[in-house]
């Protein structure tokens, strides 16, 4: 068992952790909080790996040995074989130039001395227990060659390969669709109960750890502000900063608008095929969507589904290749850019809220961009300020440059700017993923007012079911480029009907009814 | 694999090809024309048809490229308006001494590099990283013909331990390697320098990859992380890096030759620009690209060595 | 690392300022030769000595510095000049015709080292100060097209970039507003760099007679000349070389502090 005593932690002289106290027992122990809350840096105290310029105190206990105290040539052995430990990043947490195989031998060579014959046994063993069997899965494969979700299982042999007492996951699943989180999660806890393992679960995601743990700690600014078993934990939700944390999960924005009349976009028959190395891929396979005049429609499918082609389609950056889209009326086939003054009519907002500006410009500058469709109207520094003020931020702060905002604010930034032309549709894809809970709600509010004010009609791409449920008046389920299904938010995800959208239903991590509605 | 060589061979084959279009065209550059550049003012006009007769320059110019690259493909390089001798034999019996040049300096300054530069990269912001990357930055900035001529000035004429120039042919090995020492010395410590800090730089931006963690979570101490995953990923743009040095040093050597007096290529263009012997410049300067090509050519094939993901495509 | 940038600053800048004082100034006429003061040791009157034709070397090398600094840095501009558009070009149309054009024509180029390319020239047309200029330069647009793609790829993978493209504007205007601002610092620094390795391979040039021609002076020249005279009167070729090697290390420590001063990693850590 490990325990964690007082462990602080501070980074430069700013403090990280404070007085972290923890007790993780066998069985899964659930570490959730908002980005920068410490939470990552616990789990790397505990491996011994914090970075050269960090300052700990505090103990790590494992049966009685301070870890924090150990030389590096004391803890190396203990890394890997008594606390193993995956990161969230699949796609670069392995090295890339190495076998699967030799890099799951690896673990037990070094440890165990076993030669490389008998290592690459074990780790054949290894791989075949992460789901990842033989015939398909040969020891030479090299990473690059396999999928997220399967490479994160490689991660997962390596780190179990010598069956620790705990094993830390740090968001294993945050970089992987629903439904390979579902997968890996699944894997995760059965590992756990063969083993008898301890396992530490770092997410921020509370469906997760309600579905997942025995325990859980809530993490806020480097103190724990609470912890016990799961379902005590989160039906009392007795700390405020919990109470917040849940209420943001499980938000829903009141909206006040409804579809007009008619048809504001059309696309039908989409096709568009991009040519990869392996020979030919089908991005967009005959896409036929309607959306409405102040309409807000949900499109949500996996990583490669063809939604994110789909959204540079409609924005006019690629050509359909077969079909056409209709907005307001104007048609553009197949083959042709879309004209300015179509294009104007609608803007987009953008997953990435540190890359979507451009950080040498200032505020005005940036938020002033789509003007370039229309030409500068004269009192243009004046609609600045108001979108600026729309959107919940000061006029003042035109003159600033981005580095001054944090995430939330950005993306309040970037909805200014999909304003300030009043377009009347916007394409917002994957919006709102990369914010944190509250962040999120508070995002999503302004959406939906936004909307009512504007007579908006939105078209809201997200990987993730839960995130359109509140927000959209209709949800299309995408799959290898095609819409396999349509219909209101509630009955999509409560009653699905195609396969592929009951498999994302099931997948997708939901608080347990029973937790939620303990409070009045 | 196999597609990727193929595709590498016929980038390579277009390359030579381009290279031969723009060599024979710059000689087409000349004032006057090629023979009347070659002879000079006042000379014969029997010399000049005779010259013009044996160059073809009377055929159209594709014609002309066309035949000249034909022989080339034969191994007919042409014949030396100043020797009257056949170009290629005396093209072989340069390389024989620039070739071993260049190859030793390239394996003087690996071997110099590679241990310098783990080192500094293993002891990143301390000491002993200051001071390697401190005498680096000074081995970048020789020109490599004054360190040849401090050299020369030291190891020959002070402590007379090396010959101060000449070659005497392969026929004594042992003298004709002791010849060749100190210019692949001068050769090799700028690269040697310049090695070094690709190498390192490398090294640490690849020491803060993901997959450097994972290892580290698994129970590898830094230095085994260091030599087992991040060497061989760090390896790849000091490939490029080494490929390029390649040709600096067939083309260093031109001049490093000239300090020595070694009768390698480079001098040989040296003498066949005074003499103007169009002839010996195009062949001999088509050789070094060819050279450069191929050796562009051999770091593809390490590149597909060392990564996998290239193999597959 | 400021040390090094301050000192890199410090021995860049006394190369220029000797290069553009010596054009109006030098402690004696380098044209007026006097044999009977050939070869003199360092002096009061002379404080690099003279060399084998009695001038003053301290007034060499500084007009030296200026054939140096011109040549590098006029190569410098002609590989900026049409090396970067040939970049940002080729990053606006990835994997497309331009993309492929431009680096199979970098290709090209690598193949003829700078040496090689300045023979060629020479060979046809007669050395000189403008051959070393123009090898250098067609040396120096592959190397500026290489570092404008790298440093511009990324960045067309950001959403500004697709932001830009939803507001109308096209290729080219992004190239221009987006992408080249932000790659500025770096090209600064590769410009410092290929300044550098301009100013040895002029040396080299000049050294083997490719380069500036008599009686213009250059330090590869006065090296070239001292070749023979180095046991005599070492001093002939000490200082040229030592002219070389400081200002390639200074420009070199100040592109490395530069790297450092601009790189956005860096400013985020502080």
């Amino acid at each position: 068992m490990i325990r964690l005593k007082d462990l602080s932690l501070s980074l430069d002289g700013r403090p990280v952790l404070e007085g972290v106290s923890l007790d993780l027992e066998p069985g899964i122990t659930g570490l959730v909080g908002e980005s920068g809350s410490g939470k990552s840096m616990t789990a790397l105290a505990i491996m011994g790996l914090l970075p050269d310029r960090a300052v700990a105190s505090g103990r790590v206990l494992l049966d009685g040995t301070d870890l924090l105290a150990l030389s590096e040539p004391k803890m190396r052995p203990l890394r890997g074989k008594r606390v193993g430990m995956i990161f969230q990043e699949p796609m670069t947490a392995l090295n890339p130039l190495m076998t699967i195989g030799d890099q799951v031998a690896e673990v037990l060579r070094i440890h165990e001395g076993l030669d490389r014959r008998a290592a690459l046994a074990r780790a054949r063993e290894g791989l075949d227990r992460v789901g990842l069997p033989a015939p398909r899965f040969p020891l030479t494969l090299y990473p690059h060659e396999l999928s997220g979700g399967q490479r994160q299982r490689v991660a997962i042999a390596m780190a179990i390969a010598l069956r620790p007492d705990l094993l830390i996951a740090d968001e294993p699943t945050t970089a992987l669709d629903v439904t390979t989180q579902a997968r890996i999660l699944d894997l995760l806890r059965d590992l756990v109960r063969q083993d008898g393992m301890t396992l530490l679960l770092i997410t921020h995601d509370l469906a997760v750890v309600a579905g997942m743990a025995d325990r859980v700690a809530v993490m806020q600014a480097g103190r724990i502000v609470e912890s016990g078993p799961t379902e005590a934990v989160f039906r009392a939700r007795s700390h405020p900063y919990t109470r917040q944390l849940f209420t943001a999960s499980g938000h829903r924005p009141t909206r006040r608008s409804r579809p007009q009349k008619g048809p504001l976009l059309q696309v039908t028959g989409a096709v568009r095929e991009y040519r990869t190395a392996d020979g030919g891929l089908r991005a967009l396979d005959g896409v036929n969507l309607t959306i409405g005049r102040g309409e807000s429609v949900g499109l949500v499918g996996e990583s490669g589904c063809g939604k994110s082609t789909l959204a540079r389609t409609i924005l006019g950056l690629d050509p359909l290749q077969a079909g056409q889209i209709h907005l307001e009326g104007q048609s553009v086939g197949p083959g042709h850019r879309m004209p300015r003054d179509l294009r104007a009519r609608m803007q987009a907002v953008f997953q990435d809220p540190f890359g979507s500006f451009d950080p040498r410009w200032r505020v005005d500058r940036l938020l002033a961009e789509p003007f370039h469709l229309t030409g500068s109207p004269p009192d243009w520094r004046d609609r600045i300020g108001a979108a600026l003020a729309e959107v919940g931020l000061h006029p003042t702060d035109a003159r600033k440059y981005i580095h001054e905002f944090s995430g939330g604010q950005r993306q309040r930034l970037a909805i200014a700017r999909a304003l300030i032309i009043r377009p009347s549709l916007i394409v917002l894809d994957e919006a709102v993923s990369a914010l944190d809970m509250q962040v999120r709600a508070q995002v999503l509010d302004l959406l939906a007012r936004l909307q009512a004010d504007h007579g908006l009609a939105y078209l809201f791409i997200s990987h993730d079911l839960s995130v359109v449920q509140g927000i959209t008046d209709r949800i299309l389920v995408m799959q290898a480029g095609r819409i396999v299904e349509e219909g209101p938010p509630d009955s999509v995800i409560d009653a699905p009907r195609h396969e592929h959208t009951q498999a994302l239903a099931r997948a997708m991590p939901r608080i347990p009814d029973g937790m939620v509605a303990a409070l009045p | 694999m196999l597609r990727y060589l193929l595709r590498r061979m016929i980038v390579m084959g277009a390359s030579l090809l381009a290279a031969s279009v723009v060599i024979f065209s710059v000689v087409e550059l000349v004032p006057g024309d090629p023979a009347s550049f070659m002879l000079g003012t006042g000379a014969q006009p029997e010399t000049l048809a005779a010259l013009r007769q044996q160059m073809g320059l009377d055929d159209p110019l594709p014609l002309r490229y066309a035949g000249w690259l034909g022989a080339i493909l034969q191994g007919d390089f042409g014949t030396s308006f100043t020797y009257k001798t056949p170009v290629a034999p005396m093209i072989g019996e340069r390389l024989q001494v620039s070739l071993p040049l260049a190859v030793m300096a390239l394996v003087l300054a690996v071997v110099l590099a590679l241990p310098v530069g783990l080192h500094a990269a293993a002891r990143r912001g301390r000491a002993g990283d200051g001071l390697a990357m401190g005498a680096a930055h000074l081995g970048i900035a020789l020109p490599n013909f004054w360190l040849a001529m401090l050299l020369v000035l030291v190891f020959a004429v002070h402590l007379r331990w090396l010959p101060a120039g000449g070659f005497p042919g392969w026929s004594d090995p042992l003298a004709a390697l002791r010849s060749l020492i100190l210019p692949a010395i001068a050769l090799a410590l700028p690269q040697a320098a310049i090695l070094a800090r690709v190498l390192r730089s490398s090294l640490i931006e690849t020491m803060g990859q993901d997959y450097i963690r994972t290892a580290r979570a698994k129970g590898l101490s830094r230095g085994q992380t260091l030599r087992r995953h991040a060497l061989r990923n760090a390896l790849i743009p000091v490939l490029t890096i080494l490929g390029m040095q390649f040709s600096f040093l067939l083309a260093g050597a031109i001049i490093i030759e000239n300090v020595f007096y070694l009768p390698g290529l480079g001098r040989m263009i040296f003498q066949a620009i005074t003499q103007r012997d169009l002839i010996v410049v195009q062949s001999a300067v088509l050789v070094l690209v060819a050279a450069v090509i191929a050796v562009t050519f051999l770091v593809d094939l390490a590149y597909a060595a060392v990564d996998p993901r290239l193999r597959r495509a | 690392m400021r040390a090094g940038l301050i000192l890199g600053a410090l021995l860049a800048g006394l190369a220029l300022a000797a290069a553009v004082l010596s054009a109006f100034w030098t402690p004696h006429d380098i044209a007026r030769l006097a044999i009977a003061e050939k070869l003199l040791p360092p002096s009061p009157a002379h404080w690099f000595g003279t060399d084998h034709l009695g001038r003053d070397i301290l007034s060499m090398a500084m007009r030296g510095a200026q054939t140096s600094v011109v040549v590098a840095l006029v190569a410098v501009a002609i590989g900026m000049g049409l090396g970067v558009p040939l970049g940002l070009l080729a990053a606006a149309h990835r994997d497309r015709w331009p993309d492929d054009l431009v680096m199979r024509g970098n290709d090209l180029v690598f193949a003829f080292p700078s040496l090689v390319i300045a023979i060629l020239i020479t060979a046809v047309f007669g050395p000189s100060a403008v051959n070393a200029i123009i090898a250098i330069g067609i040396f120096n647009i592959p190397v500026f097209a290489r570092v404008a793609r790298g440093a511009a790829l990324p960045i067309w993978t950001l959403d500004y970039i697709r932001a830009a493209q939803v507001a109308g504007k096209g290729r080219a205007l992004i190239s221009l507003q987006h992408v080249l601002p932000n790659i500025a610092s770096l090209l600064i620094v590769q410009a410092t760099i290929q300044f550098s390795l301009g100013i040895l391979a002029e040396a080299g040039l000049s050294y083997a007679g490719l380069g500036a021609q008599p009686p213009t002076p250059s330090w590869g020249r006065m090296l070239a000349e001292a070749q023979t005279m180095v046991t005599l009167a070492p001093h002939v070729a000490v200082i040229p070389g030592l002219c070389i090697v400081l200002t390639v290390l200074g420009l070199n420590l100040l592109g490395d502090g530069l790297r450092d001063a601009l790189d956005p990693r860096m400013r985020v850590l502080r």
